[in-house]
């Protein structure tokens, strides 16, 4: 069973009585353990798709399903409680709390779901070990380099074991360098059984993912898998498949 | 999201912006101060006034008063008889609801000597001593007078601590606490033997301010000692007349001032006042109507007296004290709510730029209603904080109200007070964060992130 069902997901805006379809007709199946990046250019949609699936917004229509659960039509508290569970943002902009210190901002997940403190703080710094940030997490995220406030804000969204990672353009406001050290830790991450998703509009970054979908004018214009290549080019030797599909096309199983 | 960490975060919030939450704060900090304090003068001025009830004989004393003869008797003013021992006796006799009657006879122009030294007491009464009960005097020194001392109407007095300050020297010049029983001291040039000394009266305040007097060191008096002037030398009112008393047998006011004096060389009987104390102020009523047909009996239908009870004054007392509370409560009030208004101000800039922060919080799993709750804490914080802040203000702003302008009545600041306004102002608090809160909660998490 797939972990993210998305079905002929449309989200619609109305923008001084001009309809603007942002996401048009979007089918999508994430498995389990996957790692996949999202990529198109700017008003492409797919910062849209991401809210979508990472339950910030909902669809004007279609039915998503996360994790064996219908989400499209769930409230604001029940997709507050599933964004806290069950997803992890990393963010362009890292998005932390600038007044809460390292180990604070990674516990404020658990926090809202009401962990109590000794937990908390356990489970906090074993997710900043994980990221090898647990010697700055009495820091403030201003004495950190951009590297490093990336990796504190990987470590919040994993310190609830989610289901899911969406990380928006996660490299974009980073140098090369340190780019490549975040995207390493994606990878490394991946490895361990995590289902990633990358949002990004650079082809280099969605390079390191097997799968790659991308988006334009708010349709999935192409689907590229790295690991279905393999059997792409036996299939293109017998003529029978693709690994290439067109606009909308349903992939199989990945696995 | 539990409650504490939410207030640790307010507090950190306060703390971040110090000078900007101080500002916020003012407003309930005067709000409360002025609240607190204002219950404090109130409470000073309760004090005093009751202070001054009791020492002037309590709730239940009824004072007998001369009264011009009403309209219809007119051609009978002449006869009226005015108060008497007649009274007196037919009170004591018919009117069981009257527990006690005290008549009262006074010199007017009375001058108290001894050697150079002179003093004018407040008032100097042929009395009974049913007076000591009636006028709650107690006796520290000697004894009141006997039935003898009435009977042979004897050159006896019993003095305040007035008089004997100024004619002894007080403890606090002579050092040590002068007790005259058998001294000799000339009333109007009579010679009278002094009996009994009552105690010390004053207010709380006063009391305080003298036991402080003690500790200090005595200033150096220079040059000759004087008297300063007719002042009366600190106190209230009613505990200076207290102390400047003197007090003879009736008897000897009679025979010795009064049988040889009065218009045309005819002595004139009548009392200068009766007081009366009711067996119980729920009877008052009834009492009063009881003495009034007693007196009416021995007045021979002369409408020619009047009771004043202190049942008025308490009265008016209170709804000073009513109207004091009001009106100083309606202003602190409305000085807290100014200063709520400062707080949801503040609550909606803080929202403002912290629209990210929010938005943030919404993306990693906070609900509307823990940001909800998040703002209004603050705002509580914010308000409790001041209000703490408030409270220690206002024991400042009494200690300075007591420097610029001391008065007998200091102000006492009451627990009450202070829980009544540190409770209005979590009320601004909440009131001024809900809005604030509910903009804050009701964020687009997307909108929110985009937010620059």
């Amino acid at each position: 069973m797939a972990l993210v069902e998305l079905r002929n997901v449309s989200k619609i805006y109305h923008l001084g009585g001009e309809e603007i379809r942002a996401l048009d007709d979007v089918s999508l199946d994430i498995q389990p353990g996957e790692f996949i990046s999202i990529i198109g250019p700017s008003g492409s949609g797919k910062s849209t798709l991401m809210h979508i699936l990472g339950c910030l917004d909902s669809p004007t229509r279609g039915t998503i399903k996360l994790d064996g659960t219908m989400i499209h039509d769930a409230s604001a508290r029940e997709l507050a409680r599933i964004r806290n569970q069950k997803i992890g943002f990393v963010f362009q902009f890292f998005n932390l709390l600038p007044k809460l210190n390292v180990l604070q901002n990674v516990e404020l997940p658990m926090i809202y779901s009401g962990l109590a403190g000794r937990e908390r703080r356990e489970r906090a710094v074993q997710a900043l070990r994980m990221v090898e940030m647990d010697n700055r997490a009495k820091h403030r995220p201003m004495q950190l380099s951009g590297g490093q406030q990336q990796r504190t804000a990987i470590a919040r969204a994993l310190v609830n074991n989610p289901k899911i990672v969406f990380a928006d353009e996660p490299t974009g406001n980073l140098d090369s360098h340190t780019g490549e050290v975040i995207l390493e830790l994606f990878r490394k991450l991946s490895q361990e059984g995590r289902t990633i998703a990358l949002v990004t509009h650079d082809p280099e970054i969605a390079a390191v993912t097997p799968r790659r979908i991308e988006i334009r004018d708010g349709k999935i214009s192409k689907q590229v898998d790295a690991k279905l290549a393999g059997l792409d080019r036996v299939n293109a030797e017998r003529g029978t498949r693709s690994a290439e599909h067109n606009t909308g096309a349903k992939l199989p199983a990945a696995n | 999201m539990n409650l504490l960490n939410t207030i640790v975060v307010g507090l950190k919030e306060i703390w971040t912006h110090k000078f900007r939450s101080l500002l916020t704060m003012l407003g309930i900090i005067l709000g409360v101060a002025s609240l607190v304090g204002m219950a404090a003068i109130v409470k000073g001025m309760e004090n005093g006034l009751k202070e001054t009830m009791i020492a002037m004989g309590g709730a239940d004393k009824v004072l007998l008063e001369d009264q011009d003869v009403p309209a219809y008797q007119e051609h009978l003013a002449e006869e009226a008889p005015g108060r008497t021992m007649l009274d007196v006796m037919a009170l004591r006799q018919s009117a069981p609801l009257i527990r006690l009657v005290s008549p009262e006879m006074a010199l007017n122009n009375c001058t108290v000597t001894r050697g150079d030294k002179m003093v004018n007491p407040s008032e100097c009464v042929g009395v009974w001593p049913a007076v000591l009960d009636m006028n709650l005097h107690t006796l520290q020194h000697g004894r009141f007078f006997t039935d003898l001392d009435e009977e042979k109407a004897n050159s006896v007095c019993v003095i305040g601590t007035g008089i004997r300050d100024e004619l002894f020297g007080s403890p606090e010049k002579t050092g040590q606490d002068i007790v005259p029983i058998g001294q000799q001291v000339l009333i109007n040039g009579q010679p009278f033997t002094i009996v009994g000394m009552f105690t010390r009266y004053e207010g709380e305040q006063e009391r305080k301010e003298r036991e402080l007097a003690k500790t200090k060191p005595k200033e150096k008096q220079a040059g000759p000692v004087r008297r300063r002037g007719w002042g009366r030398g600190g106190g209230g009112w009613a505990f200076w007349r207290k102390n400047y008393t003197v007090y003879i047998p009736m008897n000897t006011m009679w025979v010795r001032f009064r049988s040889a004096a009065g218009a045309n060389n005819i002595p004139d009987p009548r009392l200068t006042d009766i007081d009366v104390k009711v067996t119980s102020l729920d009877r008052l009523e009834p009492a009063l109507q009881q003495a009034r047909n007693v007196l009416l009996m021995t007045h021979r239908g002369i409408e020619d007296f009047s009771f004043r009870t202190q049942e008025n004054q308490i009265q008016s007392i209170n709804a000073q004290i009513r109207n004091a509370r009001l009106s100083g409560g309606i202003i602190a009030a409305i000085s807290l709510i100014v200063g709520g208004i400062g707080i949801m101000n503040i609550m909606l800039a803080s929202i403002n730029e912290r629209i990210r922060e929010i938005g943030i919080c919404k993306a990693i799993g906070a609900t509307g209603l823990a940001i909800f709750l998040q703002i209004l804490v603050e705002s509580i914080v914010v308000a409790l904080v001041g209000a703490l802040a408030g409270l220690a203000a206002s024991f400042g702003l009494v200690r300075l109200l007591a420097v610029v302008s001391p008065s007998k009545n200091s102000p006492v600041i009451t627990p009450t007070a202070m829980v009544i306004a540190m409770i209005f102002s979590a009320c601004v608090g909440i009131v001024a964060g809900l809005f604030p809160a509910f903009k804050a909660a009701r964020l687009d998490p997307i909108q929110a992130l985009r937010y620059e």
